[in-house]
């Protein structure tokens, strides 16, 4: 059913890819507790592709979703984003990378204290030389692209789990990244919602000409990706759509 | 103005504290306590140094004399009388008036105690206090044995005043010579001197027949108008020799509240007070901040998994900080205001609020505020944006 990954052909806009990985491995813990978790890992995702991850938990999915986001330091190997090396990148560049990454989170994550339109805001925000009035207007737009008008000035308590996750969808546009992490974005939504909020998703990455790059469980979601990709015990392997 | 809207950003620390009602209200009611206690303890500590001051403040004079032996107002020690006369050589002096000062000890004419008092004795010809309703008062005094009584006493000396109102003769003894009361002055009461009264310079001879012929114990200095009070107290220092101390009005003054502060626990006590309400509201406004941050940890992760930077979230608390102290400021100020009136009519004690003191207790709470932002903020540090996927 899997085969090794070869590198993608996949190349709507052309120009260089997004992510390049090349022999990433990452390791946890230390001496006799340090464990293996990405084992010579490669990948490469070209502008404007939606990738899809599956494996079983504890593969290393997260962990290489966290390497790709900036979030951890690399240990071995070559990462590139927007062709930025990551090995050896400083704490000021990982962050300065972060702000063209869109992230989406399992849970939503959103500030409880601040409204649907101001959560997306704080996303708008990351954008240099803007005015407030702009920033406020663009953070509205991404809020009626997501079918939330009318939702605007309710706090993340009043709204429902997929609301909340199409806010969170909202914030990480709203900061025009060029490619959007998401980390099971439909786990805590039911099976419609969850496939109503990844269409969007895809839709309005396209839009933007954003690469995704969505580790999933969700069987019934696989359709909508570019490309599939499975990890099993640290290694990457392309699957059968 | 145009430069702020442009680069407004979302309020989140006033949001992350408003849409917390009740802990942002333990935040400012915690802070107000300490405010409130600070704003007591400093007012009653500077209220006690004003109120050592009362009659000093009252007299007429730009510079005072008084021997270098004197060590606050209960033991004035005296000087030769000649040494004021020699003042009067500098062309910019205009006055003098010569002051016996001492306590005695007068009987209360109801229940027959005794209770020492301040006396001054003067010549109630010369001016003593600014106040000009004194002078008409002061030409009871020309007879033999009479005196000026203050009408703001303490009780203890007897119901001298409600007697004299009355239109009674009240006499009593002081240091077994009999004196009667002439008039009423309004002075006040300060902690050297439960009571005060005038007398002249003749009749405080004869209370005190010890007193050497010539001594005084303080000299009263008034200058020209446009004289510098501190060129005349240098020029008057190098003319006079050691055996007198030349003092501005406000040195004298001074010379008096630094006896209270450095003589006495007093200043100690009411500081301490003050510290524990500044430590008090440390505990809290930490407290508040630290399980603040905490809760939030998981949304700032997010955040600087967005990008934002450290120090953008660390500002976040500053200004958290900075909103309490305001905030709590607030309420402290209102409250302190109130309570100094509430002690103003119950105690007699000269308690207001001064702009230095407010100050001083708005900067409390301000470096109480950013010392427990600053302890918080080591709580952000450990927000690790990997940990949140």
């Amino acid at each position: 059913m899997t085969r090794p990954l070869s590198p993608s052909a996949f190349s709507p806009t052309g120009g260089s890819p997004t992510v390049d990985i090349e022999g990433l491995s990452h390791w946890y813990g230390r001496r006799e507790m340090r464990r293996q978790v990405l084992q010579q890992v490669s990948l490469r995702i070209e502008p404007g592709e939606v990738v899809l991850l599956t494996g079983p938990s504890g593969c290393g999915k997260t962990t290489l979703l966290t390497l790709i986001g900036a979030l951890r330091q690399v240990q071995e190997g070559d990462l590139r984003v927007f062709g930025e090396q990551l090995r050896g990148a400083g704490r000021g560049a990982r962050q300065r990378l972060r702000r063209r990454i869109g992230m989406i989170f399992q849970g939503h994550n959103l500030l409880r204290c601040l409204s649907a339109e101001q959560n997306v805001q704080m996303g708008a925000d990351l954008l240099p030389n803007l005015s407030y009035a702009t920033r406020r207007g663009q953070a509205r737009e991404w809020l009626r692209a997501v079918g939330l008008e009318d939702h605007m000035n309710k706090l993340p308590h009043d709204l429902s789990g997929g609301q909340k996750q199409r806010v969170a969808i909202a914030r990480a546009l709203a900061a025009q990244p060029q490619l959007l992490l998401a980390d099971e974005p439909t786990a805590a939504l039911d099976s419609t919602t969850g496939r109503e909020v990844v269409e969007l998703l895809r839709r309005l990455a396209r839009e933007q000409a954003c690469s995704v790059l969505m580790v999933t469980h969700d069987p019934r979601i696989l359709d909508l990706a570019d490309r599939l990709v499975r990890m099993e015990d640290g290694r990457l392997y392309a699957a059968e759509g | 103005m145009g430069r702020f809207w442009w680069w407004r950003r979302i309020p989140l620390a006033l949001l992350m504290l408003v849409r917390q009602p009740v802990r942002l209200l333990v935040a400012l009611a915690g802070i107000s306590f300490a405010g409130i206690l600070m704003f007591m303890q400093l007012g009653f500590r500077d209220g006690l140094f004003d109120a050592s001051v009362t009659v000093h403040r009252l007299f007429d004079a730009d510079i005072v004399l008084i021997s270098p032996r004197s060590t606050s107002s209960v033991s004035m020690a005296g000087f030769p009388r000649r040494r004021l006369v020699q003042a009067m050589a500098l062309p910019e002096v205009e006055g003098i008036t010569p002051v016996n000062w001492n306590l005695l000890l007068w009987r209360n004419p109801e229940t027959r105690g005794t209770r020492s008092i301040l006396a001054l004795g003067f010549e109630p010809g010369d001016p003593l206090f600014t106040d000009p309703t004194l002078s008409p008062k002061a030409q009871a005094l020309t007879q033999k044995g009479r005196v000026l009584f203050d009408e703001r006493s303490r009780p203890e000396f007897g119901p001298v005043a409600a007697w004299f109102r009355d239109g009674r003769i009240v006499e009593s003894e002081i240091a077994g010579k009999r004196v009667r009361v002439a008039g009423l002055i309004s002075l006040g009461t300060s902690f050297g001197a439960d009571g005060n009264l005038l007398t002249s310079s003749e009749t405080y001879r004869d209370l005190l027949p010890n007193t050497p012929p010539g001594s005084i114990e303080v000299g009263l200095i008034r200058l020209q108008d446009d004289a510098d009070p501190q060129v005349a107290v240098k020029r008057l220092s190098d003319l006079l020799p050691e055996d007198v101390t030349v003092l501005t009005k406000q040195g004298f003054i001074d010379f008096e509240q630094n006896y209270w502060k450095t003589g006495t626990s007093i200043g100690f006590i009411f500081t301490l007070g003050a510290a524990m309400g500044f430590v008090v509201g440390c505990v809290i406004v930490y407290q508040v901040l630290y399980s603040d941050v905490s809760d939030h940890l998981p949304e700032y992760a997010t955040l600087m998994a967005m990008g934002y930077r450290l120090i953008t979230l660390l500002g976040v608390v500053v200004r958290e900080g900075l909103l309490l102290a305001l905030f709590g400021y607030l309420p402290a100020y209102a409250a302190g205001q109130g309570l100094y009136l509430l002690v103003r009519n119950t105690t007699q004690l000269p308690v207001a609020m001064d702009f230095s003191r407010a100050l001083t207790v708005f900067t409390m709470i301000l470096i109480m505020c950013m010392a427990s932002a600053g302890l918080a903020m080591r709580r952000l540090v450990d927000a690790d944006p990997a940990e949140i996927f």
